[in-house]
């Protein structure tokens, strides 16, 4: 067998395995947060008996390992289960959440990926001179101040002065593509600002790194330009470290949005995890925490593979 | 200038920046105004030892400074105009086109994500040479040319899927593609074993046979240069010591440098007879790594006390693993090691201090056996203290006295490796060997690292101290000639089996085997013509094929 493909099978196991270790995790810290779910829905008032019947009717009387099973064989046939203070299902609420939460996420990422590498790329091809150094301080700068903070600049400057773009992204199913595109416009540069600099900086590095090998002697020996020189022989040869930390960075737009979300008062993920959390709502923020969780997993075993992908040695052994 | 004149080198002067931390930027002269003249079609060998500034050179004639090198004064004409004028985009424009490059290691200097063909034909297509099918064509002319397996594929496979002689031939299949009008070599073969050089040379010297390209042809081998240039060109210090045809150089060398050079590999050796009972004994070692294959197979050999066992084979024989074996480092899978009359504990960890004090090592490169930040006196004093417990000014008196051993100054103690020559270190390294006064040293290719003339000083007092201490050396070595130089007994290595084994007279005694043979024919002599005599008269084919 391909030892790439053999990597790639031992990556898809492992990833699975650990999810499933994040699953018990998740379960095992919402049982021993404080606090009880039948009191916090049926208030100050209730009498000793409801809090019982709620109990039982919530099957919160059986072993933890037995719900813990309950929960994960739910999962597996694609049933989160109910939200307690609201009865609906979480499937179905999880499920556009987490479409806008990935919408917002892509637009980001379509925006900044390319961005950090390009911007990687010339701060190496121009390494030291004013082109660099205006890259790396306007990066570090965006990356210092707090989300929140770029959040409200960006209203000040073109939701309220510009007018350019709404204040608060609203969408709903009706809106068409660029309408929705123009109300994440704002949330998608805020979260554009914060992981570009972790990108193009770590672009630069790799990209360095590999400058001091033979083979770019050997292409500049060829005559060959300084930018061929990075694109064509650099490049290739730093994308498994970039991918990682760009992987790393998407992992952090899908995961960490919630200031953002509520900045912009986006009805994602973010949101509605805040929102169950202070509710005490415990299968939401299982489900939550599992989706983020899983997400996060997915996103790095990506990055694993484009890894083993991208190294020759690996994809044509002798 | 004359038109025939391609490269026209004029009191050509480079310096270097040395920026060492804590000390303020120094500049320093490396090339003294070195002139020289190529003609179109002819090949000039550059040769000296290292720092002689020849690598340098070479790569001024592409208008290129390794690593904070610069070209301080002088002149470099190429096809009538002095580069040295050019700016980044003119450079570009002659560079890979008019002149191009081969360097020491093809596995590093190919990049290894891209297809062996796609970087034979850039600078073909960067320049405008030729279409990419002429290209692709020309390639595999060139392939062919140079003798790679396969010539029309060869090219679809990836660096690390070719072997490192195969390899170096690709690189100058690269140089070639763009019909330079110049090529420089800088050390083509260097790095390859002494059987698949040949193989490279002979495909090298047809190569600039068939395509009438000038080169500059870079080494620190008088022998290998011998075989492929017009002229010589010697080098020293970054002056010229010398300049003369081939014949000249080799047959009637003038300066006192010149005619060492010749010279070296001269050391003669009387054979001792082995001893009735030898210190060493190793019996029927079977070993590898993990759960690999076989590195060794069935290896039995003896080491007489104050004699040379000299084990020689080429990288992947299994020469390096004996002695890791002998060393305790890797405990073979079945065999037994005696010594003197009792079995030597297989593993390292759990031998005696005396046995571990007994048999010293030294290595290929002294830099790295060395802490940088001790000093010489406790890099020496610190065996003197683990295995003796002598400390202080005894200490000091004791380390001196080594330093005189091997014809070092006492001074030199106070010093720190950095400060050192190669061979300067690789003494040191024999000093702290000595210092444990064993009875057994494991020298791994002690003198490969160095220049021929320090090589030859570290062998004749690796000699001068086995007279006088009477130490026996398992001695490692991919070298023939070194081989000669010191041994009493040799064991010829072949992918992890014996090939021969027996006294010096013995095994240089044909009958020859087949390998042996090609191994022995294989050491570049000083001579006009050997390369088309030995190619003319193999038997088999070299294993790095």
């Amino acid at each position: 067998m391909n030892p790439a493909l053999k990597l790639i099978a031992q990556r898809l196991a492992l990833g699975a395995l650990l999810l499933l270790a994040v699953s018990a995790l998740i379960f095992a810290g919402t049982q021993i947060l404080p606090g009880d779910v039948a009191q916090s829905i049926l208030g100050q008032s209730a009498t000793p008996e409801s809090l019982a019947n709620l109990r039982e009717e919530l099957g919160l009387n059986e072993p933890a390992l037995t719900r813990y099973f309950d929960w994960l064989g739910g999962i597996l046939v694609g049933d989160l289960g109910t939200a307690l203070t609201s009865g609906a299902d979480i499937s179905e609420a999880v499920g556009k959440r987490l479409s806008a939460t990935l919408f917002l996420a892509s637009v980001a990422a379509v925006i900044s990926i390319p961005l950090a590498i390009l911007l990687g790329l010339v701060a190496v091809r121009y390494k030291d001179r004013w082109p660099d150094k205006l890259i790396s301080a306007s990066t570090l700068a965006s990356i210092s101040l707090p989300e929140f903070f770029i959040g409200y600049l960006l209203i000040v400057f073109f939701a309220v002065n510009l007018g350019w773009f709404p204040s608060l992204a609203r969408i709903n199913d009706g809106m068409s593509f660029f309408a929705k595109l123009e109300a994440v416009f704002l949330p998608a540069l805020t979260l554009t600002l914060v992981v570009l600099a972790h990108m193009m900086r770590m672009t630069r590095a790799a990209i360095l790194n590999v400058m001091q090998s033979a083979y770019i002697e050997t292409a500049e020996l060829k005559g060959l330009g300084s930018f061929k020189i990075i694109a064509r022989h650099a490049f290739p040869n730093a994308i498994a470290p970039i991918i990682n930390v760009v992987m790393l960075n998407m992992a952090y737009l899908v995961v960490g949005v919630v200031v953002v979300e509520v900045i912009f008062n986006y009805p994602g993920m973010g949101q509605y995890l805040v929102d169950h959390v202070s509710k005490r709502d415990v299968p939401v923020v299982q489900a939550c925490g599992l989706i983020f969780a899983a997400i996060y997993i997915g996103l790095n075993l990506v990055a694993d593979v484009v890894s083993i992908l991208t190294n020759p040695r690996l994809r044509h052994p002798k | 200038m004359a038109s025939d004149t391609f490269l026209d080198i004029r009191n050509l002067k480079i310096g270097v920046t040395v920026r060492e931390p804590g000390e303020r930027p120094r500049d320093i002269t490396i090339v003294h105004g070195v002139s020289t003249k190529l003609e179109e079609g002819k090949v000039l060998g550059l040769i000296g030892e290292s720092g002689a500034g020849k690598s340098t050179i070479g790569l001024s004639s592409l208008g290129y400074g390794r690593g904070g090198v610069e070209i301080t004064g002088g002149e470099v004409w190429v096809n009538g105009r002095d580069i040295l004028d050019l700016n980044r985009a003119g450079l570009n424009s002659f560079r890979g086109k008019e002149v191009c490059y081969v360097s020491q290691s093809a596995a590093a200097g190919f990049n290894p994500a891209h297809k062996l063909i796609d970087q034979v034909i850039e600078a073909s297509l960067e320049h405008g040479i030729m279409s990419k099918p002429e290209a692709m064509a020309r390639a595999r002319e060139l392939f062919a040319a140079l003798s790679l397996p396969d010539p029309d594929n060869i090219g679809d496979r990836y660096p690390h899927q070719v072997s490192g002689g195969q390899l170096q031939r690709v690189m100058t299949a690269m140089a070639l593609c763009p019909k330079p009008d110049l090529i420089v070599f800088d050390e083509p073969t260097t790095a390859l074993d002494v059987t698949t050089q040949i193989d490279v040379l002979a495909a090298i010297k047809n190569a600039i046979r068939v395509t009438g390209v000038a080169a500059l042809y870079i080494t620190h081998d008088l022998a290998v240069v011998a075989q492929v240039a017009d002229e010589i060109m010697v080098l020293r210090n970054g002056e010229t010591v010398e300049h003369g045809s081939t014949k000249q150089i080799i047959e009637d060398p003038q300066e006192e440098y010149t005619k060492a050079l010749v010279s070296v590999r001269s050391i003669t050796h009387e054979e001792k007879v082995p001893t009735d009972k030898p210190i060493i004994e190793m019996k029927n070692i079977v070993a590898g790594y993990g759960s690999g294959p076989k590195i060794l197979d069935d290896v039995s050999v003896e080491l007489h006390p104050g004699q040379t066992l000299a084990v020689v084979g080429e990288s992947g024989s299994g020469k390096s693993t004996l002695a890791r074996v002998l060393t305790g480092l890797l405990p073979p899978r079945s065999g037994e090691i005696t010594f003197e009359d009792r079995t030597l504990t297989p593993d390292q960890k759990s031998r005696p201090r005396e046995d571990l004090r007994r048999i010293q090592m030294i290595y290929q490169m002294a830099d790295t056996a060395m802490n940088p930040r001790q000093s010489i006196g406790t890099i020496i004093g610190r065996p003197l203290e683990f295995y003796f417990g002598i400390k202080g000014r005894k200490r000091d008196e004791k380390v001196a006295e080594l330093l005189d051993k091997i014809e070092l100054p006492a001074d030199i103690a106070g010093r720190y490796p950095a400060e050192l020559s190669g061979g300067q270190k690789q003494r040191v390294c024999i000093a702290r060997a000595l210092a444990a006064n064993p009875d057994v040293i494991i020298c791994d290719e002690v003198t490969s690292a160095l220049d021929p003339l320090v090589a030859d000083g570290i062998l004749k007092l690796l000699l001068d101290l086995q007279a006088r201490e009477g130490v026996a050396y398992l001695f490692i070595t991919h070298d023939l000639a070194t081989v000669r130089a010191i041994a009493d007994s040799i064991a010829v290595m072949y992918k992890g089996r014996l090939a021969r084994y027996g006294t010096k007279t013995e095994v240089l005694t044909p009958p020859f085997d087949d390998y042996t043979d090609l191994l022995l024919s294989s050491v570049p002599e000083m001579e006009l013509g050997w390369l088309e005599q030995v190619m003319a008269h193999r038997k088999m084919e070299s294993a790095g094929n």
